[in-house]
């Protein structure tokens, strides 16, 4: 199943969606450390003269570009994946340490039942085929912050395989141009988080603290279907947003719950697959795209200089805003893979296998946790389509926000408006006043009940736009009133008698005669300025279209 | 010339990483520079003669498992394959205790364990007579 690749251009191009030509493919960019010279293998990508199958225009190359992604979060759980001490963010070190975690002799590992039923609840809200039976095994590296010299991950037969991450992405100018992607997830598998580690390099030390080792953490594996660093940021932003409606990662990057490791490689249309460098330490939600484009790029500009690229390890630098190769990788990597001979095999059932008598704290039943799983990021933005008739992106933009869907679903119980009326105020007002300030949604001053009561004003025709963004400006201060009290306050009602409506306009249009002569002469702007002046004279309580109505009646009779 | 290698038994089926070439009925010698990837993987001192040839005499006592027929039969994962994996609940029971902890590293700053910069230190194997080798 080839998913769409994105042309990619050559050498300052990103995107291919219009054909661009680039005159001569020329060197473009920052030179790139040393270009190896010397023919080591083959290279996979031939030289080849410029010229593309279907338009060959001078100097114009096409590459394509794949990318895999191995994201580690972890798992929400109060303790770790094999012992009993507890998972927390920030404490003194080494506090939250059991004599396991430390890999003190004659300790074992007990699997916790939470961190299992978290995987398998992501398995299957990913589309996986749940193995029955998985195991643990131990993958061996010397490390200071992994203490017992092997991290016990699952290799062999990890518990979930073969799914499917669905996403969107937007392919033209417009929001609402957008389309679905899907990329295949090659397996998840628990393994356990390493310690913390801390460079000293002013006593040439290294400070380890062990808090963060043994966390259970889930690896995804999404195959190389992704040929950017955008579609790359949109799953991860998904699987984020998965996570965090089942409840088995937090997902915060910021916090280190979240992190992602990238394979990238690049190729020609119709060529084989190049080679591969990994990016490790994207850790930030913003440079995980512009980090994956740079490294794409680093490629081309170096096969196009005739360099090749070396199967490496790569950390992306965010001050300089490029890759570097990691240090201290000497040559490749022997894990030494062995099954964890203290851990038996571990085994699912399902409705159908369930073991008679047996104590149901010691059963995990896939079929109850399938049952069981909440509503999905994707079924909930087509509801919301569906139900509210608002916009894809809308729906997008309400659940990407922490808290607002909740807001959103809230005023919507409370008010008598309408459902359009409600998004709007909710995505653009709202939300607009809670960026500006960089105030999470549970810092609002304003609540939900508020915002209702301010939009059954509106709706009643009590007040004009103008007015309620007034009156949310007032309720933003936070002093206590209401928005009927705030309306009260400031005289913003609308004139709701339609004679005093027609004397101000009669007596306006008395007293500006040359405005009525322009007007009648044809000029279109002389209405809007008569308008205003009804306006001011009302105090800005008519509403201008019921304005602009008396004004025409009055003028044509 | 390469001294032909015997194949280490690999306990898992599909690992990653090196390989050692082999042909299936080595003549059970190690070469030195497999010793030396030994030694760097496992930080392990084979240090002399003797403890190759006792390296050598293993792998030739786990050959004889080849004599064994295992056609169609499921290979053994661990002998605990037949054992029930406790689950534990998901409680906090153990941790605060960095007191104790601490009194087992060498070297501590302010309640951090301190380790040498990077990784492992390899001066010691560096500083070694490279091990001559048949």
């Amino acid at each position: 199943m080839a998913a769409p690749t994105l042309r990619w251009f050559c050498p300052g191009r990103r995107f291919a969606f219009a054909r661009v030509g680039c005159g001569s493919c020329h060197r473009r960019g920052p030179p790139t450390g040393s270009t190896s010279n010397g023919k080591r293998g083959q290279s996979s990508v031939a030289q080849q003269p410029h010229i593309t199958a279907q338009k060959p225009r001078k100097g114009e190359c096409e590459w394509a570009a794949v990318v895999g992604l191995e994201i580690h979060a972890q798992i929400a759980s109060n303790s770790k994946l094999f012992s009993g001490s507890q998972v927390r963010f920030a404490a003194p070190p080494n506090s939250l340490v059991s004599f396991f975690d430390a890999s003190l002799p004659g300790t074992l590992p007990v699997l916790n039942r939470r961190c299992v039923e978290a995987a398998v609840m992501t398995g299957l809200a990913l589309d996986c085929h749940i193995n029955r039976k998985s195991l643990f095994d131990r993958k061996h590296y010397f490390y200071a912050d992994l203490p017992a010299g092997y991290q016990i991950t699952q290799q062999r037969l990890p518990i979930a395989v073969n799914g499917s991450l669905a996403y969107s992405v937007c392919v033209g100018r417009k929001p609402s141009q957008m389309v679905t992607r899907t990329v295949r997830v090659k397996q998840i598998q628990l393994e356990q988080d390493s310690g913390k580690s801390l460079q000293d390099d002013l006593r040439s030390q290294t400070l380890i603290d062990l808090n963060r080792a043994g966390i259970g953490l889930l690896e995804v594996v999404l195959e190389p279907d992704m040929s950017c660093g955008e579609e790359a940021a949109t799953a991860v932003r998904e699987l984020q947003l998965i996570l965090q409606a089942l409840g088995t990662s937090q997902a915060n990057m910021a916090e280190g719950q979240l992190r992602v490791d990238a394979n990238i490689s690049v190729h020609r249309p119709g060529e084989p697959l190049g080679i591969r460098t990994e990016v490790k330490n994207l850790n930030s939600a913003r440079f995980l795209a512009k980090a994956i484009d740079y490294e794409i790029q680093r490629q081309i500009n170096e096969l196009e200089n005739g360099g090749e690229i070396l199967n490496e390890t790569r950390s992306f630098d965010y001050k300089l805003g490029c890759t570097v190769p990691m240090r201290d990788k000497e040559g490749k990597q022997d894990y030494r893979f062995m099954p964890e001979p203290n851990l038996p095999p571990l085994l699912l059932y399902d409705s159908g296998s369930l073991p008679s008598g047996a104590d149901p704290q010691q059963v995990i039943d896939v079929d109850q946790l399938r049952a069981q799983l909440p509503e999905l990021p994707r079924v909930t933005r087509e509801r919301l389509v569906r139900e509210y008739g608002m916009l894809p992106q809308h729906s997008c933009a309400l659940l990407n926000e922490v808290g607002l869907l909740e807001f959103f679903q809230n005023v919507i119980k409370e008010t008598r408006a309408e459902p359009k009326k409600v998004t709007s105020w909710v995505l653009n007002t709202f939300l607009g006043f809670l960026k500006q300030q960089n105030l999470a949604v549970s810092e609002s001053p304003v609540t939900p009940s508020a915002l209702a009561e301010l939009l059954d004003l509106l709706d009643r025709k009590a007040i004009s736009s103008s007015a309620a963004k007034q009156v949310f400006e007032e309720l933003w201060r936070n002093e206590g009133k209401t928005p009927a009290q705030i309306v009260a306050e400031k005289k913003l009602e609308l004139l709701q008698d339609p004679e005093a409506l027609e004397r101000l306009c009669s007596s306006t249009l008395e007293a500006h005669p040359d405005v009525v002569m322009d007007l009648k002469k044809g000029n279109p702007r002389a209405i809007n300025k008569l308008i205003g002046l009804v306006r001011k004279a009302t105090l800005g309580r008519a509403d201008p279209t019921a304005i602009k109505e008396v004004l025409e009646r009055q003028l044509s009779s | 010339m390469w001294a032909r290698a015997v194949r280490l038994r690999a306990a898992a089926r599909g690992r990653r990483g090196f390989t050692s070439k082999a042909d299936s009925q080595g003549s059970g010698r190690v070469t030195g520079e497999l010793i030396q990837h030994l030694e760097r993987l496992s930080l392990v001192d084979f240090g002399s003669q003797e403890a190759v040839a006792r390296l050598e005499k293993a792998i030739a006592f786990a050959d004889r498992l080849r004599a064994v027929n295992t056609d169609g039969v499921e290979p053994m994962e661990s002998v605990l394959e037949d054992r029930c994996l406790y689950l534990r609940s998901d409680n906090v029971v153990e941790g605060s205790c960095a007191e104790e902890l601490l009194q087992n590293s060498h070297r501590v700053v302010e309640e951090y364990f301190v380790a040498p910069p990077g990784n492992i230190s390899w001066s010691k194997l560096d500083e070694k007579q490279p091990f001559s080798h048949r």
